[in-house]
């Protein structure tokens, strides 16, 4: 999927820096909203797909501050019904998937993807403590980073008795291994997107 | 036969009624499952949506692990898991440059010749050839299969079945005597990763998925992921507060469905494990089937 040879984009641009980091052409939508039609939370974004796309098509630098301060970047669950539907085969949610995390270093999140985000973030730590998913871990973990803490709470009697929540973690033996990977992505200071 | 398995964390976890299906499924069939070693959670929808170097190293780990192990081919169960195994396959075939980052990151090698099956590839490939002589019962019932998001997209890099109307599932499920039904919820998407942080949107899209299919006369759904069936089954009371109705139709596993046709039984199976009851009328108890006898007689003769 790279670029036609002639496409210049605007230098330093969110585009511009898609195509370089993901080799994905954003010039290239040319607004069918397919992707919006299809989508199954468009409704309940504050702008279609389609827009985040033409927002980024301007490569102007207010319109780029407003896709990446979207709850839409958030709300996208990766379900890639878009990305299949696209007549010009973009990976829509791959520039999702890049607009979170530019949203994310430049501190722009939306207000109301908190939780969302809690949620991701308690999931990595649980991996890069022990390797693998502690269910028990990561509730504890999220309701500290959302404030959730009665959530659910009702759910965790029934998950006990059918024997679906184990009490201590499954520790994996390269803990270290893992942990260096943590180092070397996530925890590491101005990490590409 | 032994066979390589990556469980992934759900199956350890919140979904081990899947991984006991599965692994007693594979044992009918003589099947042995053996774990990748020392394996790692493949990152899900977390790793991707907060950082793509750390969404392709931790599957990438799990596939070097299985090399390291001389498996050539392993079975990913869970959807998810093996939606960011293939992701991670392809990009690092694809892209070198990438894939070598990834290399050094992990400190390990991946040459990438590990094939990755989900379970349907497992059940048509190792599984349907022998079902006839092990057929005990069949699964007499309207079946909505509902195959979510992963593991049919991103189509051009999964490459398994039709992307906008799968069918894989529904053949399985006609083969154990089943009627898959036609509905339009096949392919949409259950509201996934969202189900604690977001639950008002996991209940509105499962809803959806939920309603059409007791609408075009399903008895139970069939599923093969364990993110789809926690939404649907888990998050059961608010996606009837949503639809402001009592829905009641269960969610099965495909390993469950199928267990059931050959004779496991419905604890081995995990069905207890379920939050909406599995009531499935009785049904068609061999009466048709060929069954144990006929294989019984082939090991005699």
């Amino acid at each position: 999927m790279s670029s036609a040879p002639h496409t210049i984009h605007k230098k330093g641009s969110l585009m511009e820096e898609i195509h370089d980091a993901r080799e994905i052409s954003v010039q290239k939508c040319y607004q069918c909203g397919k992707c919006s039609a299809g989508c199954p939370l468009a409704e309940d974004m504050d702008y279609p797909p389609s827009v985040i796309m033409r927002l980024l098509q301007t490569e102007d630098r207010q319109n780029e501050a407003i896709a990446l301060r979207s709850e839409t970047i958030w709300l996208c669950v990766t379900c890639e019904t878009c990305a299949t539907r696209c007549p010009m085969e973009i990976d829509i949610p791959g520039v999702m998937d890049f607009c979170r995390q530019r949203s994310l270093e430049k501190k722009m999140t939306h207000p109301k993807a908190k939780n969302i985000i809690a949620f991701h973030k308690a999931f990595l730590d649980s991996i890069d403590y022990t390797g693998r998913l502690y269910e028990l871990g990561l509730i504890a973990d999220y309701k500290a980073r959302s404030f959730q803490l009665g959530q659910d709470v009702a759910l965790a009697p029934g998950m006990i008795a059918k024997g679906k929540l184990s009490f201590l973690p499954e520790l994996i033996r390269d803990r270290k291994g893992l942990a260096a990977i943590f180092r070397k992505t996530l925890h590491r200071k101005g990490g590409r997107s | 036969m032994k066979l390589g398995y990556y469980p992934g964390c759900s199956l350890k976890g919140g979904s081990r009624e899947y991984k006991e299906s599965v692994v007693a499924l594979c044992k009918r069939f003589d099947i042995t499952l053996v774990e990748v070693p020392d394996w790692n959670c493949c990152g899900a929808t977390a790793a991707h949506n907060l950082n793509k170097e750390l969404s392709l190293s931790l599957p990438a780990r799990i596939l070097a692990q299985a090399e390291k192990a001389g498996f050539e081919e392993i079975l990913v169960p869970c959807a998810a898991c093996y939606n960011r195994l293939m992701v991670t396959a392809h990009e690092m075939k694809t892209q070198p440059a990438l894939g070598q980052r990834v290399k050094e990151i992990i400190g390990m090698e991946v040459s990438g010749k590990v094939r990755i099956l989900n379970v349907i590839q497992l059940i048509e490939k190792y599984l349907l050839d022998k079902l006839e002589l092990k057929m005990h019962r069949p699964f007499d019932y309207r079946a909505a299969c509902y195959y979510g998001c992963l593991l049919v997209r991103p189509s051009n890099i999964l490459q398994f079945d039709r992307p906008e109307d799968p069918e894989t599932m529904d053949k399985v499920i006609r083969k154990i005597g089943g009627q898959p039904v036609e509905w339009e919820f096949k392919v949409e998407c259950c509201g996934a990763g969202m189900s604690v942080s977001r639950t008002d949107l996991v209940a509105k899209l499962s809803g959806k998925v939920i309603d059409n299919a007791v609408y075009r006369g399903a008895e139970v759904i069939i599923v093969a992921c364990p993110m789809c069936h926690s939404n649907l089954d888990m998050r059961r009371p608010d996606i009837n507060k949503y639809l402001e109705k009592k829905t009641d139709i269960p969610v099965l596993y495909i390993t469950q469905a199928m267990g059931l046709a050959v004779g496991i039984s419905e604890k081995e199976l995990g069905l207890h494990r379920h939050f909406v009851p599995v009531r499935l009328p009785e049904k068609g108890l061999l009466t048709d089937m060929p069954g144990e006898e006929l294989e019984h007689q082939q090991k005699e003769g």
